[in-house]
């Protein structure tokens, strides 16, 4: 009875499609916002924001990036990593070069590098899809770092082109704190986000999911398939440019190509098939659920261990990182292909009838 | 039949198509008028449903011409066509799985939205009056059609008539001068024949969409039509009021001798 759309009739269209028409939904977000934005601050460890939360964050973004191009625009991509190199590198470059650009602005044109990049790369998407399109990024995934490393001038003429990050400074205001860099990157990842959830019900987002779903049918009904397939390598990879930059600026600070490598493009790549293809929820259910997951496994087997009185060899928990992660994916593909976000609709919708069945 | 039937809107000059040796169309043309519904009938593979996607462009015929209003073309993509007020449904259903028929309808406007990708990042003023006013016209439809009740559905969990009646909604969403149907009617029963011969005629109707369609139950054609096309192994072997061609030899030898 608790979440319960009877008796909220909606009046208007422009209701019907405010971004949560039903009033639980609206103060649910609101309390969650209100635990992100004063509640973490106020209570969460350093360890908590600096090793869970701002990798949780930037994690989403790039996994918001990477969903709108694969789940809504069907274009399935392993370079998301190199995108989040390109955002990293152009940030460190703009900041270094152009004395005085505000930190934001770099950020912004880190996005649209790393856009422009997504757009050379997404060409082949024109041609090709599915497998062979996934190995046209896979070349981008290679490319990009190598020739990061190669062309030293990318990395100021550092050893194996490792980037240090300059301090985040706006209108004054220097982001030091992990706090601060938590509320940064939260701020920055919440606006993403709604602006995300904007496009994918819009005019474009209903082009990259009919050109996702059936791409002839999508033409003859007047969609550009070239240019919504393009808008989508460029908004994708735009987020995980910026996405890239605070990697660098709010999480690690220090950054070097290789550690954008095939590795982390294929963690994101399961973020979104675990937490939902094709939504924005997923995008950070995904997240969450594989940053937490090897902190809870460490935990789990560390603990466990202590209590049966076994010393595990070294390596154990990577390992069972691996296998519980491969178990996972192989689950959500059979089984539920639209991943935590789809549960938790499902579980709405069953709370949404209890106590009656029917 | 109260229509005034206007002067040729498209005509199918000529058109020949070949899949490598096999001729799907060999020098058909025919014409048809402006608030005119045009049934296209023939055996299975006689080349109807290569005429619809010839006409708005899917398929490039190798000889012939096609003129529609004021424009002529040999080639046309689909894009272009949807330009110039063509739309059409499918033989085989191709609906945007993943929508709601909500949505699915709503890619019928895309052609006439206008909002760039900031505006629709921002969803705010400008967008939004012209989401709504946009979705104002696709209620419209889903009224006309009467499938208020599920337009928050996902199409794939429709039935299958009523995801031929949403495939319907989203031709006519782009308000198409011109409305090419295949098979509309095709595996539906029989009270889901005569809702759908009923939105086909009220659609002609009110709207004065022109109407090329194409059915092999020829009680719904004989009722519909205005005039029949008909096409046997790529040929077209006759072309008049459907009375003019249950009258003629060659096509019932053809085809609806089977019938007979
Ligand atoms: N895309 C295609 N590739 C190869 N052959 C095709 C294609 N489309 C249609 N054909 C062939 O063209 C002929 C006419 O097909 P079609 O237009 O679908 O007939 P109908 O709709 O009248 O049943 C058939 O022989 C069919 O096999
Ligand atoms: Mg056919």
């Amino acid at each position: 009875m608790l979440y319960r759309e009877a008796g909220q009739f909606k009046s208007s269209y422009a209701e019907d499609q405010a971004l949560f028409p039903i009033r639980q939904d609206r103060y649910g977000m609101l309390v969650l916002l209100a635990i992100a934005f004063v509640g973490v601050p106020l209570f969460a460890s350093d360890y908590w924001l600096t090793a869970i939360l701002v990798p949780f964050l930037v994690f989403s973004l790039a996994a918001l990036g990477l969903n709108i191009l694969t789940g809504y625009a069907g274009q399935l991509s392993l370079g998301t990593a190199a995108f989040m190199a390109v955002g990293a590198f152009a940030a460190y470059n703009f900041e270094l070069r152009v004395p005085g650009l505000p930190v934001l602005v770099s950020f912004v044109l880190a996005g649209l590098v790393a856009a422009l990049v997504g757009i050379a790369f997404g060409l082949p998407s024109l041609r090709i899809r599915g497998f062979y399109l996934a190995v046209a990024t896979l070349a981008a995934q290679f490319f990009i770092p190598w020739l990061l490393v190669k062309v030293s001038w990318f990395s100021n003429y550092s050893a194996s082109g490792v980037i240090t990050t300059q301090p985040i400074e706006i209108l004054g205001f220097v982001f030091d704190s992990p706090t601060r860099k938590y509320l940064l990157v939260l701020a920055i990842v919440c606006v993403l986000a709604l602006a995300a959830k904007n496009l994918v019900r819009s005019s474009i987002g209903r082009a990259w999911m009919a050109v996702r779903d059936m791409d002839v049918a999508a033409e003859v009904i007047g969609i550009r398939i070239v240019r919504a397939k393009l808008i989508a390598f460029a908004v994708s990879s735009f987020y995980c440019g910026i996405a890239g930059a605070l990697y660098a600026y709010a999480y690690l600070g220090s950054v070097e190509p290789d550690g954008f490598n095939l590795d982390l493009s294929f963690r994101i790549l399961f973020m979104i098939i675990i937490g939902g293809v094709g939504s924005i929820l997923g995008s950070f259910l995904g997240a969450a659920f594989i940053t937490v997951l090897p902190i809870f496994l460490d935990v789990l087997l560390t603990d466990g261990a202590h209590l049966f009185n076994l010393s595990l060899p070294a390596g154990v928990t990577s390992m069972a990182q691996l296998v519980v992660f491969g178990g996972l994916i192989i689950f959500f593909l059979i089984v539920e292909p639209h991943g935590l976000a789809r549960l938790w609709q499902i579980a709405k919708e069953k709370l949404r009838l209890w106590p009656f069945p029917h | 039949m109260t229509r005034i039937l206007g002067e040729p809107i498209l005509s199918v000059d000529n058109i020949s198509l070949a899949f490598g040796g096999v001729k799907a169309l060999a020098n058909v043309s025919f014409h048809v008028r402006e608030h005119e519904i045009l049934a296209i009938i023939g055996p299975n593979g006689a080349g109807k449903s290569s005429m619809l996607n010839v006409i708005n462009g899917v398929y490039r015929p190798q000889v012939g011409e096609i003129r529609f209003r004021d424009r002529a073309w040999k080639r046309m993509v689909p894009y272009e066509a949807a330009r110039l007020g063509i739309a059409r449904t499918f033989q085989n259903i191709a609906l945007f799985k993943g929508m709601s028929v909500l949505d699915n309808i709503m890619t019928g406007r895309n052609l006439k939205m206008r909002s760039g990708l900031i505006r629709q990042a921002l969803y705010w003023g400008p967008n939004l009056r012209e989401e709504i006013e946009h979705r104002e016209k696709v209620e419209h439809i889903i009224d006309f059609l009467q499938i208020e009740h599920v337009r928050k559905t996902p199409v794939g969990r429709l039935p299958y008539g009523l995801q031929k009646r949403v495939e319907l909604a989203r031709a006519l969403a782009a308000e198409p001068t011109l409305l090419l149907l295949d098979e509309p009617m095709a595996g539906m029963n029989v009270e889901e024949k005569q809702d759908m011969s009923r939105f086909v005629l009220d659609v002609n109707e009110e709207f004065g969409t022109t109407i090329v369609l194409i059915e092999h139950d020829m009680g719904v054609v004989m009722d519909i039509s205005d005039r029949v096309v008909v096409l046997d192994y790529g040929r077209k072997i006759g072309d008049g009021t459907p009375d003019e061609i249950r009258a003629n030899p060659e096509v019932i030898a053809a085809y609806l001798g089977v019938a007979h």
